[in-house]
């Protein structure tokens, strides 16, 4: 008995969760007049026409490429050069160490709306304006620091034992670390990477200003589609559900390390 | 863990410093010229000094925006962290569920910002959209583009919905890290509910709460596209936060001048309070 009473509160948790998902995703199966015509809990006449214009539309399905391209080089990035970083910041004391610290800290603190503007003039500057790359670079700012906050975490439970004896046995310091360290703290890469994916994966603001057409994400192909082509809210639903679908996907692979991931690696 | 003194370690964090300084440094001084300065184009700038700066942190507008936005992140916590800490204890310890828990938590984390926007903003419709439909047919006069109060409840509660499962996890993992002996200790000593709660599990969760606290502020301090996609600030101003009103100034109104002003005085703000935690964590971690 207690054991039901207690699974009320997650179960009324979740449901809450997931009635806006349903929303979404009950609507991208209905009609464009289905949905003006009124309210319906479920879609009286089925129709998958919504996902096969996205499907076949490139300005559509671009989208979601080029999203995953930069998604995927800054995550790819962001972990490389953190990891020495953390590493860094876990076993050794330096001067200045604590300030880098926290200065790395005051960049994932920093509201991207303060350098949207900038970041504009900059990247046009040095001719990287509507490229994969330039959105990829764009994240790290917020993505380094988190990835090296949560990899440090990570590398300081693991101890420093560990890299005295391979140091003993004759190691070199690129030889421990990629044969030894990396393997050891695997989990703690995965969710890091996980982390950077996540959040270069819902950031809007910044992706939209580097881009227009070449690079453009997913994201921004809606925002646009809403405001040019009337309210297709159909098709709009129908690729707001798609860009659930990635993130379900990785959640999947994560999730008995997440909970860890999100405490930074510090429980 | 005793580190050792290894001036060689900068070499280690160089790569970091270069990619973060060329998107940090750059920018920011791009920032701090336009603050004191007047530009008419044509690349001409003329030397203003403060005036920005008086102009902005006397005007009403900034004010108003500011108290919107401290509100709405005094409200988003006081909600996030009861709710999630009272999900985090009644969730499955072991078993199958507690990979589908973890799972359907996070997804709401993992949904593009503009996305949640949309989604929440196709649910709100009085018309058409599921909660709208509902609480008007419940006889409930609800209409989040026109009611100043029912746009501020629809972004509260869209808020609750996309970050609590943060608070959630982070408490379920503070939770399982507490050995099983704590509790079987605490049972011999026959403790109340209550005093297994504030005895044991909530100082476990203190660290985690501190991050919890400290994450869902800078990231509700820089609130922008999924209000904006809800609600576009309205009806009126009444939820237009400080990033939605800064990109209107600088991209609406090409202001550059205040709109360089009040991003660096946003920013000392965040800055400031993320300061404050930042050093009572690791003063906690030195203990």
């Amino acid at each position: 008995m207690t054991k039901i009473k207690k699974a009320i509160v997650p179960t009324l948790y979740i449901l809450f969760l997931m009635l806006p998902i349903y929303g979404l995703v009950s609507m991208s199966f209905k009609t464009t007049n289905e949905i003006l015509g009124g309210f319906s809990f479920f879609p009286s006449e089925f129709t998958f026409e919504n996902y096969v214009k996205i499907f076949t539309d490139p300005t559509w399905y671009n989208g979601y490429i080029n999203s995953l391209i930069y998604v995927v080089i800054n995550t790819g990035i962001s972990v490389t050069v953190a990891l020495p970083a953390a590493y860094a910041f876990s076993r050794y004391n330096f001067l200045g160490d604590k300030h880098l610290f926290f200065w790395l800290l005051t960049n994932r603190m920093a509201p991207p709306a303060v350098f949207a503007l900038p970041f504009f003039q900059l990247y046009s500057a040095i001719e990287l304006f509507d490229t994969h790359i330039a959105v990829a670079l764009a994240h790290c700012l917020f993505n380094i620091p988190l990835a090296v906050w949560i990899l440090e975490g990570f590398m300081s439970g693991v101890p420093k034992e560990l890299d005295e004896t391979a140091y003993l046995d004759g190691y070199s310091f690129p030889k421990f670390f990629l044969k030894i360290f990396i393997p050891t703290i695997a989990a703690g890469i995965g969710v890091t990477a996980f982390f950077c994916f996540m959040y270069s994966w819902v950031e809007l603001l910044l992706a939209q200003t580097l881009t227009s057409v070449e690079a453009k994400p997913i994201a921004a192909t809606m925002t646009r589609t809403a405001s040019t082509s009337g309210y297709e809210l159909g098709l709009l639903a129908a690729a707001g559900s798609l860009t659930i679908v990635p993130g379900a996907f990785v959640i999947y692979f994560v999730r008995n390390y997440i909970a860890k991931g999100f405490a930074l690696g510090r429980v | 863990m005793n580190k050792t003194i290894n001036q060689k370690a900068w070499w280690l964090i160089l790569p970091v410093l270069v990619l973060v300084a060329f998107n940090a440094f750059i920018p920011l001084m791009t920032v701090v010229n336009y603050s004191f300065q007047e530009t008419f184009g044509n690349n001409q700038f003329f030397w203003e000094g403060t005036t920005w700066f008086e102009q902005v942190l006397n005007s009403d507008r900034f004010h108003a925006a500011f108290l919107r936005q401290m509100l709405f992140t005094a409200m988003i916590i006081v909600i996030e962290v009861p709710l999630g800490i009272a999900v985090a204890l009644t969730m499955p310890k072991k078993g199958p569920w507690v990979s589908v828990c973890l799972v359907l938590m996070a997804l709401p984390l993992l949904i593009p910002w503009n996305v949640v926007g949309a989604m929440w903003n196709i649910f709100a419709l009085p018309d058409i959209g599921l909660l709208g439909y509902t609480l008007n047919s419940m006889g409930i006069d609800y209409n989040f583009t026109q009611q100043p109060v029912s746009a501020w409840i629809t972004t509260v509660v869209m808020d609750v919905w996309h970050w609590t499962s943060l608070v959630v996890l982070l408490c379920y993992a503070g939770l399982s890290s507490i050995p099983d002996a704590y509790y079987q200790a605490a049972s011999i000593d026959g403790a109340s509910k209550w005093a297994v709660f504030r005895y044991i599990q909530l100082p476990k969760m203190n660290r985690v709460l501190t991050i919890a606290v400290l994450l869902r502020f800078m990231d509700s301090f820089m609130i922008y596209t999924e209000p904006f996609v809800l609600t576009g600030g309205g009806p009126g101003n009444t939820t237009t936060f400080l990033s939605i009103d800064l990109v209107k100034m600088a991209l609406g109104q090409f202001d550059l001048g205040p709109a360089a002003a009040m991003s660096l005085i946003y920013f000392l703000v965040v800055l400031l309070i993320c300061w404050t935690f930042y050093t009572i964590m690791t003063r906690d971690e030195v203990n």
